[in-house]
């Protein structure tokens, strides 16, 4: 199987898709000319043409109201945020079109619609520019929200958001644009609503989504090293629908559970994942669910604040004590 | 200094009798020396110190029955001088952790003993946990308590505030997961037909301890009396099994014609009684060639889990003082007839004199429950769990069959197998009792195999 980087798979969905169905169009901010703010689009401009490969103005809230118009009647857009943080401009179309079109049309409209582009911080760009959506966005029926970490599961994961015939919030590991792994040729799809078992253990299950999966998958690697306890990691890949199944089946093996996420705790993903812990596997809970989550500050633009205000694999490892009754 | 603690010795153990100290307060020891004889719910074992040293204290005395994890002795390094017996009542609130294994008994360890001990942290020091006041578990401790019959009152807790958590429970069940599915427990009982005429009360739990009013028609009432340990256990086990199992049952009719010739050819051979052969042996080799052909009833339920077992482990339950015992015979599809007689003559032995080991009769994947003896025409026995089946064998009788269009007089003998129903089903049940006819019926087979 072909090693290629993130960026790659993902490039490779959406043009071997754009093959395969005429429909499918891109519109965003230098994703034609320039390739893309990270290259993801970089190269398509060439080989599909200016009709299908559309340079935007800067105006989310115009272009992702334009796709919508674009999706009802019977294309297939894909929209790039040159980041989420600017998807607050176009939360209006998104939330208030895209979402609710199906169910205020009585099912007669579809909005065949993927709107992707990078998700979360860690790379010093502030405050304002960083923001993790998936809570956000998950909140809201009639969206599907997804969040893939390896370059396996976003290329399979971006062809089944293109045939999906309702919205899709894509929200790519912008972190990990660059991370390499193996990828089939061709056409293949990852089911929404279902996640991975990312490593096989025993003694604690460690959950989280997006590029906190590799902390997590370096944190068990050191707890079997240095502590000899086996932890299982889940990457959910799929916020919005959510796979109960999966993670209640694991922690009713382990007993007990750690939430990973970068974005703040309040009326976030770790908050959901906790309550359905506790309402599907509560007896077989030995230890509290514990979140482990951004700092509740705006984040910091400063590196050493920055790295501060994320989770750490120390501040993982103590959660992992905690559960497990061990040390302070 | 440390602790010697009431062991647990088995699934299903909670209490343990001192029976006597074979150390006396001051007795210098080397660790591996006995130093008391105790009465677990089956058998009577010895514990052996751990460490050398100086038998410092003495925390119960003898006849003394206590919760398992509870302290019974210190030992102290030599010159520590020696403590006057605490009174025993102090001592039954005293609880120690149950450390890995902190002691080990005369007897090969039980599974408990050897698995699951390497994960399990070192608890805290002892608590007390005053009279009134609450423990605290997390949901899965409670879960587990009520699931294995643990008394969470007398457990420890190493959690927050005293929270009570898996690690804490873990020695008191035994292992891990895996470990459980084999470790079932071996006390199995038969219904009503059984127990009036083997089950004679023990001495001790005979003595009356009050009276029933009398009765509103002016007869008097009962006499109330402790139920020995073992006959508790059995109580316990088989309550668990009727309510927790759904039962079915089938049976047949074998014609043991043919092994009563077999058998009395081989016993004609034999000058020693040890290897002669009983029908029960016959029946254990029949049932563990016929597992071999269903696999699928050589299976034990745990939880919602089934586990299926490479080995045919066969029990047989034994009545001895107060109850029943169901040591095994292990990989019994492989053992040629005689050897199954001179093992299984021996567990019958020990079990009745009380020599079992923990572990000849904590596992075993199928039980064998025979009344032939008895007279006992045809019964039912309870599952033993966590096994899928069990099979019960009556007397052979004396019985009017046609043979080639005639009637004339027949050896018959009936079995009946009751089985997990969420295990299996009446037809795979039915073509297991016309394999084990198979066998029985054709005796050269268990020779073969």
């Amino acid at each position: 199987m072909p090693t290629v980087t993130y960026r790659e798979a993902l490039r490779a969905a959406m043009a071997e898709e754009m093959e395969r169905d005429e429909s499918i169009v891109l519109l965003g901010e230098d994703i034609g000319v320039y390739g893309g703010t990270h290259l993801i689009t970089d190269g398509l401009l060439d080989r599909f043409g200016p009709k299908r490969v559309i340079d935007t103005p800067i105006a989310e809230g115009g272009f992702t109201g334009a796709a919508i118009g674009m999706a009802m009647n019977g294309m297939k857009p894909i929209v790039e945020m040159m980041t989420w943080n600017f998807s607050f401009q176009a939360a209006d179309q998104i939330i208030q079109n895209a979402a609710k079109l199906h169910y205020f049309s009585g099912g007669q409209v579809h909005v065949p619609m993927v709107i992707r582009g990078p998700n979360g911080g860690g790379v010093q760009l502030s405050a304002q520019h960083t923001h993790s959506l998936e809570g956000f966005y998950g909140h809201f029926p009639g969206l599907t929200v997804v969040s893939p970490a390896t370059p396996y599961d976003v290329k399979g994961m971006m062809l089944t958001a293109i045939r999906d015939p309702n919205p899709v919030i894509f929200l790519e590991a912008g972190a990990l644009y660059g991370t390499k792994g193996e990828v089939p040729d061709g056409e293949y799809t990852v089911e929404f609503g279902k996640a991975r078992i990312a490593r096989e253990g025993t003694d604690i299950t460690l959950i989280s989504y997006g590029r906190q999966v590799n902390l997590l998958l370096k944190v068990a690697e050191r707890l079997e090293k240095e502590e000899k306890v086996s932890a299982e990691v889940i990457d959910l890949r799929s916020i919005r629908p959510f796979d109960e199944k999966t993670l209640v089946d694991s922690v009713k093996k382990t007993n007990r559970a750690v939430v990973v996420q970068e974005q703040w705790r309040w009326y976030s993903v770790a908050s959901e994942v906790a309550a359905i812990v506790q309402e599907q596997a509560f007896d077989y809970l030995d230890a509290p669910v514990e979140r482990v989550s951004g700092a509740e500050v705006p984040a910091p633009y400063a590196r050493n604040l920055e790295i501060a205000a994320f989770p750490s694999e120390e501040d993982i490892i103590k959660a992992v004590h905690r559960s497990l009754y061990r040390g302070a | 200094m440390s602790t010697v603690i009431m062991p647990k010795m088995g699934d299903g153990m909670e209490e343990g009798t001192l029976l006597r100290w074979l150390k006396g307060v001051g007795d210098e020891i080397e660790a591996g020396d006995p130093i008391a004889e105790i009465e677990t719910d089956k058998v009577t074992l010895e514990i052996e110190a751990a460490e050398g040293g100086v038998l410092t204290q003495t925390l119960i005395g003898e006849g003394e029955t206590v919760p398992i994890g509870t302290a019974i002795a210190t030992i102290g390094a030599e010159g520590d001088a020696p403590v006057e017996a605490a009174a025993p009542s102090a001592a039954a609130h005293i609880e120690a952790p149950v450390t890995a294994a902190p002691v080990t008994a005369a007897a090969p360890p039980a599974p408990v003993a050897a698995n699951g001990s390497a994960d399990v942290v070192a608890p805290t020091p002892a608590v007390v946990r005053g009279a009134g006041e609450k423990w605290r578990a997390s949901p899965l401790v409670k879960r587990l308590a009520a699931e294995h019959g643990l008394d969470l009152q007398t457990i420890a807790g190493s959690g927050p505030g005293g929270r009570i958590v898996k690690d804490d429970v873990m020695p008191f069940i035994t292992g891990g997961r895996q470990q459980a599915a084999v470790s079932s427990q071996p006390v199995v009982s038969q219904e009503s037909a059984a127990d009036s005429k083997q089950v004679a009360p023990t001495p001790a739990a005979s003595a009356p301890v009050a009276a029933q009013a009398p009765s509103a028609s002016g007869r008097p009432g009962g006499v109330a009396r402790d139920l020995s340990k073992i006959r508790r256990t059995t109580g316990k086990r088989m309550t668990e099994s009727k309510q927790a199992i759904p039962h079915f049952y089938v049976t047949s009719e074998v014609d043991m014609e043919a092994a009563m010739a077999f058998r009395s050819q081989v016993n004609a051979q034999l000058t020693d009684d040890a290897s002669k052969v009983s029908f029960n042996d016959l029946v254990i080799k029949a049932a563990a060639l016929a597992l071999r052909e269903f696999p699928n009833l050589n299976a034990s339920m745990e939880g919602e889990t089934l586990y299926d077992h490479a080995n045919v482990d066969i029990n047989i339950a034994v009545a001895i003082d107060g109850g029943l015992i169901a040591p095994f015979v292990p990989d019994a599809d492989q053992k040629s007839v005689g050897a199954i007689a001179r093992m299984a003559k021996d567990l019958i032995t020990r079990a009745r004199t009380g020599g079992l080991f923990p572990a000849e009769y904590q596992g075993g994947t199928f039980t064998i429950s025979n009344l032939g003896m008895y007279d006992v025409e045809e019964f039912v026995a309870i599952i033993n769990p966590p096994q899928a089946a069990i099979l019960a064998v009556g007397s052979i009788t004396e019985t009017p069959v046609v043979r080639d269009g005639a009637v004339v007089v027949g050896h018959q003998m009936k079995i009946a197998l009751s089985v997990d129903h969420r295990v299996s089903d009446g037809a795979e049940a039915a073509k297991f009792l016309i394999a084990v006819k198979k066998y029985l019926q054709n005796p050269m087979l268990l020779a073969l195999s």
